[in-house]
Order: C-alpha cells, then structure tokens, then sequence
C-alpha cells in the first residue's frame, strides 16, 4: 500500500432534487509510468491507480480505468445528478492491490 | 492624413460605433519647436466615461529613450496589420510626417537625431501630470494599469517591486493586471495586493491544484451614471514563459471559454460597459476580440505595440498603449443603457521636455531612487551606437550581451532572451549601471555555461521560432526571437515548426553547426530552478568596463525569409 | 519520460520534443481506437475537448471531454508511447457525460477523445496540445 495515498473530494454539501452537481476528486499518488529509468539504466517498475469508481447511493456514475499517461496526484472531474440525499463513495485501486475509499454525503436542500 | 482616414473608416464600416481618434495636429506644430503641453493634452471631452490605460512601464520611473521596432512582423492574418507594419509603412499607414515629434514617438526612423531633437520619453511623474490633467476634466476617469509594472529595474529588483507599487499608489490606480509581476514570487505577490487599494485582477489565473479561479475576475465601477465592469486578463502564458517554480500551483492561459462566461456574467448583472484589461498580447487580443462577444473595449498591453488610433474587431475597441511609460491612452466613451454609442481616443505621447513634472511625484521617485542614486549612477562606459533591444531578432544590446557573455563565460554560443523591455541609448550616452539594469533585470538572472548539441540547439531555435511565428496567435507569448551570439541561422517565418530554421553556423569560422556535435552554451533567463552562474548585469558591466567604449557593428547573422 | 530529459539537460530550456511519430507508436493508436470502436469507422458529432493550447506543464495537462449521451468514452494521446490515457463509462447516477483529468504528454501533439454512443456508434475530436521548451516572454 502505497503509505502517501490520501484521497480527497470536493462534493457539494447539498443540492436541489434533480439538481446536477460537479464532482472533483485527488489522490497524492506518484503514478511510476513503468517507462522511466533509474540511475543505474534500469526500468522503474511500473505502480499506478488503475481504476477508480464513484457511485451514489449504490448506483455507478462513472467507472474509469487508468493508464500511466495519467498525471501523478490523479485529478477527475465529472458530473452526478442527485435525486435524493444520500451518500457519494469513491474508490481508487491501485496496482500493489491496495483500495482507497472516501465517501461524502449530499443533503435535499 | 487622407491614409489615416481611410484606414480609420474601413475599421469603423460596420460598427455603428462612432469614433474619433487620433494624435492631433501637434506635428506640425513641433517641427516648428512650438510644442507644448497643452497640445500634448488637448482633448475635447467626450461623451460620459473616461478610461485611462498606462501598461508595460517595466519600472521606468524616468524618461527613457525606447526605439520601436524595425522588424515586427506579423503571420497569418496579422500580416501587413498594426501593430506588424513598421518604419515607413507605419508612417504612411497613419499618416504621419517623417520626422515629425509623432514620428519619432512611435517608429525607428532616424531615432537617433530625432531622439536629439525631441528628447527622452515617459516619466512616471510627466505621466503623474498627464493623469491629473485628465482628472480635472474628468474626475471620475477609471486609471488602468495593463502589468509588467514592477518589473525591469535595479530599484524595482531590490525593494522586490516596493517602489512601483508606491509610485503606482500615489498615482492612483483603480485596478490591475499582471506578468512579470509574478517573477517576484507567488508570496510577494500576494504580500503586495494584500496591501493594494486597488484590484488585482486576473480572470485566468487559476489554482492549477483544484482548477478554480484564483483571484477576483473583474471589479465593478460606478462612473458617469453608468456601471462598468473591468475584467483583468494575465499574461496567459506564465507557466511557460516565466518560471513556473516561482509561482507554483498557478495556472493561466487564454482560457477563451472563461472569458466569454466572465463577460456574460457581468452583462447578466447588467453592466453597461465592458472593458477587458489584457496582458495577452495583441495578436491574441485580436483573435479573442473575435471570439469571444459582448467585450466593449480591450486595453492591450504585453506586445508593447504603440498605435495611434483604436483597432476595431466587430464591436470591440482594441487599444494598445504602447511601453515604458512613453504612452498613456485616454479613451472617452459615450456610454448608454447597456450599450457603447461612441468613442474619442488619444494615444498620449509623453513627451518628457514637454510634459511638466507632476512635483509631488517626482518628490517621491527621488525619495524612492535616493537609496541606490550613486549605485545607478555609475558610468560604466560610453556607446558609439545606438544601443536598442525591441525587434523580432537581435538589436545592438541583445548583440552587445552576447559578445559579454561569449567573454566572460568562454563559451562558443551565447544565447539571449527575446524580451520586449529594455530602453535605449544614443549614440555618445555613457553607460551607467542602471542603463546595465535597464537592459537585464530580473530575479532569474544567472548567467549558465552548458553544453548543447547542434541538434539541440536547432530545436530550440525552432520550438523559439514558433512562438512568434505560428500563424494561431493563441499559439503566440508575445516575446521576440532568442537572439544569438556566434551562431548565424536563415529562417523562413512562413514554414510551420520544424522548418524554419536553416543553415546553423558558427560565425566565428563559418563551420555549419553539426547536429551531433557538442557546442558550448552560455546564456541567462533560465525558467529551470537552481540554474547557476553569475547574475548577467555583473557579467555585462565587466565587459562594458573592459571594453570603456563600446561599439556594436552591423550584424547579419540572421537572415530572415518569408515575411 | 519527460521527467528524465528534463533532468537530462539541466538547464533553462526545459524538456524537449522528440521527432517524428515511431511507427511502432502509430501501431498502438490504431490498435487502441479498434478495440474501442470494434473496428467501426469514427465519425463527427456532438463531442467536444478542451485542452490548452500550449502546455503549461507537460506532465499534467487538464483535458476535459463532453459527449452528451455517451455511455463511455476514451481519452488518447495520439504522440505517446502507451496511447490510451483513460476509460470512461459512466453509470446510471452520471448528471452529464463530462469528464476532465490531468495527463502526460510526452511531445507536441493532438489529444484524441472517442466517445460511444448509445446505439454503439463512435464519434471523435482531437486538440493540438503543443508541448514547448519555453520562450521569451516579453
């Protein structure tokens, strides 16, 4: 598990029913390429996130799998609709097998 | 004059803005040695809004003699377009006279004896009279600082932009926009407008982090019974051209998409006028005016282009006030409910002989100077020639910088950056330390050696070349060329990247510069972090001293095609 | 990596662009856009890419896609040695079919987003992204 992987969400914190909402997500990730090279010539193994999902309330809104041309520190940004209040969860993957998870609520204003 | 007419009708044809514009009749007037102030500041006043933009001073608290360009030239659609018509043809363009006062102001022609003539320009405290002059007609005039304000000077590097930003505060600013500004550092900057009176503006800058706006996009103004919104645009290409590590978490960018939100947002809210305050750069300024809908008016700065009437791009005013304090605009709008009806525009020359000194200023550009007074003052050395930088390719300080840093670093090639600033000097001006100043301040002035490839060293040139030369001008910084010290190139403007750099030499021996050779390199300006050497001023003020005088000859070791 | 040759030259100029596309680099951007599309011609449509101009920093440029009633998309980079970036699907809870990231390029070159339609349909746009060494500004 990489020990500096620290998720953070921007969520608003309550919404209109029906109402779409934007959604932006980090994780201090250094995202190896497994195409540089060390020092000494030899390649650096590769150690990416590799999928990251958000769903609401138990129902997806996006399901992303990653590649290594992805930035470290992997940024995204997309959009929910939000019906009714509930609970958002997110879930990054990572290439040792590690699973980091946040979850934020969202309020019916 | 009849030129001038035309070219002012075939801009306002299918506007149904009405306008004046213009330089006056002072001319004339001034080849007979009758120009005064009153000339200079001679305006009708005009319709219920006054905006005032001063932009790029690059800290030139004193008159300055600053050469236009004799090479400007313009891609794509900007070919044969102002700004990118010079000499001559800028003169015929505009109906000016050679050899006029106006002539001299805003060409090369003949610098150096109408220079003597007409004496040095700008001033922050001839602007301070000009400024006040227009407030007495119109108190509620809106002053608008374009950027690159506390840059380019040796008093403004050691107080870290403190004595512009306390010029620019007795001047009384209503807001601005910024660039070299961020050289000092995202804390000093921040330092700075935590302190302003005024705002801060910069609708592009964002926390590249989280990718939200990072300072306030414009500011509102009640004047003249009408609100006014004032958009502030930075220099869009920061990150790039400047170094990013300076001010980290930053993004900017033209951001075209926000510009237009920005604009409707603040027609939403009902505006009546919008002004969009710019350090993009004309070319850019030009495209986005055509973009993006609903902007007003457009105060250009960055390109440090001076033309003398406003340039219409459907319904937006572009004006482009020139540099270094040698121009301020005033801009007097008719301005209706929701709606721009008509416009009176001068582009003020600063004629410093002309232009009284506002006292109170000048009292505290001496207090602000006292400090380092006999630092500045000291004569390093004398020129024989004209000394200028501004220009696509080198100018005689870029060559006179080159030849100090192949003698003082021992290197084969020296490389220079294409920056706009740097005034003049005449023929027979000694060379004092600010002068060195003048021509090389920065807080990213270590001089490097290094060693490049003939391969790297062509893309450079290239990957330099396109950001001139790329016909899309959101493709354009607004620098010049990176001039050259003992290498000699053709270039073809009109190929696309890649292309346009040829037959590379050394100039020395005239050996074609080979792609796998090793050369060595010296040059400063370096965006990288911890780039080391001694600072460029010390580098060329060795070689000015050991030289005593200085005489820069011809050079033709560009040669330029495709224009 | 653009990590490495920006060590590698150490000096003001940043990093570098490389030459031409490698043949073998070409190979893999069609491989990539096949197995999405499944063969199928990519057409014009209702899809739209927002990417800077000139990249402030090559390793981590904002790429935004938009593709109303897309149930899945993809973001390549057309100049990279790995083409493909990411894949999107989005899910019943998607409020629009955006998405934005940040991404590596390696030189100069178009960013390409494919978006599959409903009806299994592909349609495509592209932006120049030119990755610079870093100019003058004046």
């Amino acid at each position: 598990m990489a020990a500096d992987a620290k998720p953070r969400v921007k969520v608003p914190k309550s919404a209109a029913a029906g109402e779409v909402v934007v959604i932006k997500t980090l994780i201090t990730h250094k995202m190896e390429s497994g195409q540089r090279k060390d020092e000494a010539g030899a390649l650096i193994p590769r150690s990416i996130i590799n999928r990251f999902t958000c769903d609401f309330n138990g129902v997806n809104v996006v399901d992303v799998e990653i590649l290594p041309s992805v930035s470290s520190n992997p940024y995204f940004e997309f959009e929910a609709k939000v019906d009714t209040a509930g609970e958002f969860r997110f879930t990054w993957y990572d290439d040792d097998g590690s699973v980091y998870e946040d979850v934020k609520a969202i309020a019916i204003a | 004059m009849i030129t001038r007419r035309a070219f002012a009708q075939a801009g306002l044809a299918a506007s149904a803005i009405v306008g004046a514009s213009g330089f006056g009749n002072w001319s004339r007037i001034a080849a007979q040695q009758r120009l005064t102030q009153d000339d200079l500041l001679g305006f009708a006043d005009f319709g219920n809004v006054t905006l005032v933009h001063v932009t790029d001073i690059h800290a030139q608290l004193r008159p300055i003699w600053f050469r236009e360009p004799d090479t400007n030239i313009g891609v794509g659609d900007a070919r044969g377009r102002p700004p990118h018509i010079t000499g001559s043809d800028f003169l015929r363009a505009f109906g000016i006279t050679p050899g006029s006062a106006e002539a001299y102001a805003l060409s090369h022609d003949d610098f150096a004896a109408l220079g003597r003539a007409y004496g040095r320009m700008g001033g922050m405290d001839r602007v301070a009279t000009v400024v006040k002059a227009i407030r007495a007609a119109r108190p509620e005039a809106l002053v608008l600082d374009g950027g690159d304000t506390w840059h380019g000077s040796m008093t403004s590097l050691r107080t870290g932009g403190q004595d512009m930003v306390n010029v620019m505060n007795a001047l009384g600013v209503d807001a601005m926009t910024s660039h070299w500004e961020w050289t000092f550092g995202a804390e000093r900057v921040n330092e700075i407008v935590e302190g302003l009176p005024f705002a801060f503006l910069g609708a592009n800058i964002y926390d590249a982090e989280w990718d939200e706006p990072a300072f306030d996009p414009y500011a509102v103004f009640e004047r003249g019974g009408r609100r006014i919104g004032v958009i502030g645009q930075a220099f869009p290409y920061l990150p790039i051209a400047n170094p990013s590590w300076m001010f980290p978490g930053l993004s900017f960018g033209v951001r075209q998409e926000r510009m237009q939100e920005v604009v409707d947002e603040l027609r939403a809210d009902g505006v009546d006028l919008v002004v969009c305050l710019s350090h993009n750069g004309f070319d850019v300024d030009h495209k986005m005016a055509g973009a993006v809908s609903g902007i007003d008016v457009i105060l250009s700065g960055h390109t440090h282009d001076a033309i003398p009437e406003p340039v219409l791009v459907g319904q937006t005013l572009i004006i482009a006030s020139g540099s270094n304090g040698k121009f301020v605009s005033r801009v007097d709008l008719d301005v209706g409910a929701g709606q721009l009806l008509g416009y009176r525009h001068r582009l003020i020359p600063i004629f410093s002989d002309v232009i009284a000194p506002d006292p109170e200023m000048s009292a505290l550009i001496a207090a602000e100077r006292a400090p380092f007074e006999a630092e500045l003052a000291e004569v390093i050395g004398q020129t024989e020639s004209l000394l200028y930088r501004r220009g696509n390719f080198n100018g005689t300080w870029d060559d006179l910088i080159c030849d100090a840093i192949r003698a003082e670093r021992d290197v084969e090639i020296a490389l220079s950056p294409g920056v706009r600033w740097g005034p003049s000097l005449l023929p027979g001006d000694p060379i004092t330390r600010e002068d060195i100043h003048n021509a090389t301040s920065m807080t990213y002035g270590a001089c490097y050696r290094t060693e490049m490839t003939g391969e790297m060293l062509r893309a450079i040139l290239e990957d330099v070349a396109d950001n001139i030369f790329n016909p899309d001008p959101y493709y354009q910084q607004g620098g010049d060329m990176v001039r050259v010290g003992g290498l000699g190139y053709r270039i073809d403007v009109s190929r696309p990247i890649g292309e346009r750099i040829s037959e590379m030499v050394l100039t020395d021996t005239g050996a074609a510069v080979v792609p796998g050779r090793s050369y060595s390199v010296g040059g400063w300006a370096s965006v990288n972090e911890g780039t080391e050497g001694p600072q460029i001023w010390d580098i060329l003020e060795n070689h000015i001293r050991r030289l005593g005088t200085v005489r820069v000859e011809a050079n033709t070791s560009v040669s330029v095609t495709g224009a | 990596m653009r990590h490495s040759r920006r060590q590698a030259l150490g000096l003001g100029l940043g990093a570098f662009a490389a030459a031409a596309l490698p043949m073998a680099a070409q190979a893999a951007l069609e491989d990539a856009i096949a197995a999405f599309t499944g063969g199928a011609a990519t057409g014009a449509g209702d899809i739209s890419i927002d990417a800077p101009e000139i990249a402030e920093n090559g390793n981590a440029v904002p790429v935004s896609v938009s593709a109303p009633g897309a149930v899945a998309i993809m973001i390549l980079g057309a100049g990279n040695p790995e083409p493909v970036i990411a894949r999107v699907a989005f899910g019943p809870a998607a409020g629009a079919q955006t998405f934005a990231t940040r991404v590596r390029l390696a030189r100069t070159q178009d960013v390409v987003a494919l978006a599959k339609l409903a009806d299994g349909s592909v349609i495509e746009a592209r932006a120049a992204v030119k990755v610079t060494i870093g100019g003058c500004g004046g």
